[in-house]
């Protein structure tokens, strides 16, 4: 039996048409093609498929990290393909969040100064309550007594951690997740998933995750799964 | 900009030994270079001063700037006289008193007479030639320098010795004559006259020492056979800058050529013009090295930060954010270098002016001549920062548009 089709959203967070990315080259390389995707708020979305088959390609483009060479991506609305260097910049920094593969903090920095630097950078808070909001997300995710610790006096999973803390920083409305657990053992991969499942739940982020592990990819509600750049199916599970 | 600014110094710091290394590098560039000009605008100005004490500040010459009219020119009027012999004059400004009294009515300074001619001086039967300059003492005194170069007698003794003679002192020991020897000095024209001698002078510098003599004025009026005629008139002014105008002025009323001594003195100026120009051309050249290293190493920053630079586009940072981090973390080192090179130069000036030279066994010792000026280190600062600043936005615009995808790509 098969899981039903991912229903039409009518106001979704994030959307694209015909979404394409094609590699110059002697031979151009399609990474993503025509795919068109609507994603609503709260959602936990798992990008699955087989190596090479566009999943991070796809993240990146979704994220405005990437320009697409065909296609459009909205965002709350918002037509991004049309916007300067500048204003992408500036939608990652307030709307959208990222967690890499390898955790990606910066390393001279602590992990209050690592989740601290998206707000400060934003300055929508005063300084005193940016410290305040880091260490509750750095708490919230149990890394309250590793506040002060530089990226390379933390493990794997507290590292994974501290950049998932980074990404909430600015209370995004979309997480982008890069394989977040693939360079993670399995009670470092239960730890971080469980917080990303929590953010969900709890603050009404959508969290888009390219993953592997077809268990973590089984417990997201919705799964996209790509096949040579192309959706191969969409649905709910 | 504070958290650009704290990224940009974690950089830096991160990278101690090249970050110190070129700090070194600006530091030596500014402090040589305000060690440099603070010795070339010391030389500048000590021979200024040296050269402003030493010439009247106006001189007033016997002669016109352009030709005088010819009475032929002044009676018909037409476009141009061929053929005709030109009236001779008997040059020399004459009624002295006069013209005197007429400027000093409006010039703040003080002035004096002077005849000079050639003469030949005899003496045991050897003879030089020289420049006899007749002055009236007083006046001379308070115009020229003359008397701290007096080594035996003073000018003043022209006053009360009217065929008294001032001579330099190494002409009197060509002719093994000495204070108090009374010599012959024959003009031009064959008149002849006896003189003591009441004093000797040394300037240091050898044609003065060895050509020069003074005496008062009526006594070489009459050697020279040009009574109640002088043929310069110098000016002392109490405030230089008055030169040119005062100069201008005097030549109007008196019609006699009127010399200032920027005037005087022009082609010496463009030479020192040219001087700093190839100075700061110099200094420019050091800083730019300097920044060569700087550019070094932000470009190595770069390279090794690729990857932090992925992280802070990812996380919404604009390209001009990477590229103030970059341009900042150059201008940290030129900050540092600048502050460290004033230092450096402060120092290094110090010593330099306490480095003494002896020259010569007759003058006193000598020292470099230093001028200690806010405006050389601005300069070099400045110069340091600029080059700095373009040293890291070069890496810095590199940085800028590196594409975050790739580099995310390489590390995963």
């Amino acid at each position: 039996m098969t899981a039903p089709a991912a229903a039409p959203i009518e106001h979704p967070l994030l959307e694209t048409r015909d979404l394409t990315r094609i590699l110059p080259a002697v031979v151009p390389v399609t990474l993503v093609k025509d795919v068109s995707l609507r994603i609503g708020h709260s959602e936990f979305v798992a990008i699955t498929g087989p190596s090479g088959s566009g999943k991070s390609s796809l993240l990146y483009l979704l994220g405005l990290l990437d320009r697409p060479t065909g296609g459009e991506v909205w965002i709350s609305g918002t037509e991004t393909d049309r916007l300067s260097s500048g204003e992408l910049a500036h939608i990652r920094l307030e709307k959208i969040g990222f967690v890499f593969q390898f955790h990606f903090l910066l390393p001279e920095f602590t992990a209050l100064e690592n989740v601290m630097i998206p707000m400060q950078r934003l300055g929508k808070l005063p300084s005193r309550e940016q410290h305040e909001h880091a260490e509750g997300l750095l708490a919230g995710l149990g890394l309250e007594d590793f506040l002060n610790r530089r990226p390379e006096q933390l493990s794997g999973g507290q590292r994974q951690r501290v950049a998932v803390a980074r990404a909430l920083a600015n209370s995004p409305d979309l997480i982008l997740a890069d394989e977040p657990t693939g360079s993670l053992d399995s009670v470092a991969t239960e730890q971080v998933f469980e917080s990303l499942q929590k953010i969900v739940e709890t603050q009404q982020t959508t969290i888009i995750a390219v993953t592997h592990d077809m268990d973590l990819a089984n417990r997201m509600e919705r799964r996209v799964h790509l096949v040579d750049g192309q959706i191969d199916y969409d649905r709910k599970q | 900009m504070i958290l650009l600014f704290r990224i940009a110094a974690t950089h830096v710091r991160n990278r101690m030994r090249q970050t110190v290394v070129s700090t070194l590098g600006v530091a030596l560039g500014v402090g040589f270079s305000v060690a440099m000009a603070g010795l070339m605008e010391g030389s500048q100005r000590d021979f200024m001063s040296t050269l402003i004490e030493a010439i009247p500040h106006v001189e007033i010459q016997d002669e016109q700037r352009a030709p005088a009219l010819q009475p032929a020119s002044e009676r018909f009027d037409a476009v141009a006289f061929h053929g005709l012999r030109p009236k001779e004059d008997l040059r020399g400004i004459r009624n002295p008193t006069e013209a005197l009294a007429s400027l000093r009515d409006w010039v703040n300074g003080s002035m004096t007479q002077r005849l000079s001619g050639q003469a030949v001086l005899r003496y045991s039967g050897q003879d030089i030639g020289l420049t006899l300059t007749g002055v009236v003492p007083r006046d001379e005194l308070d115009v020229s320098k003359i008397e701290d170069d007096m080594r035996q007698g003073s000018l003043k003794d022209l006053e009360v010795t009217s065929n008294g003679l001032v001579l330099g002192r190494k002409a009197a020991q060509r002719l093994g004559a000495d204070v108090g020897d009374t010599v012959t000095l024959t003009s031009a024209n064959g008149v002849a006259k006896r003189f003591k001698i009441v004093g000797l002078f040394h300037t240091g510098i050898t044609a003065s020492d060895e050509g020069f003599a003074y005496a008062p004025l009526k006594a070489v009026q009459i050697l020279l056979e040009k009574p109640d005629i002088i043929n310069s008139i110098s000016i002392r002014l109490s405030d230089i800058g008055e030169a040119n105008d005062v100069a201008s002025r005097a030549e109007r009323q008196l019609g006699y050529k009127a010399v200032s001594w920027e005037e005087a003195n022009e082609g010496l100026m463009e030479a020192f013009f040219v001087r700093n120009v190839i100075m700061y051309t110099v200094v420019g050249a050091i800083l730019v090295v300097a920044g060569f290293g700087i550019f070094n190493i932000v470009s190595t920053i770069v390279h090794e930060k690729a990857k932090d630079i992925a992280i802070l586009k990812s996380l919404g940072f604009p390209e001009t954010d990477i590229q103030q981090i970059f341009v900042l973390e150059g201008l940290v080192i030129g900050v540092l270098g600048a502050i460290a090179g004033s230092v450096l130069g402060f120092g290094l000036s110090s010593y330099l002016a306490t480095v003494k030279f002896e020259l010569t066994t007759d003058v006193e010792v000598t020292r470099l001549p230093i001028y200690f000026s806010v405006l050389h280190y601005a300069i070099a600062c400045l110069l340091a920062l600029f080059s700095s600043a373009i040293a890291g936005l070069i890496p810095a615009r590199k940085a800028a548009r590196l594409n975050p995808v790739d580099i995310i790509r390489g590390a995963t």
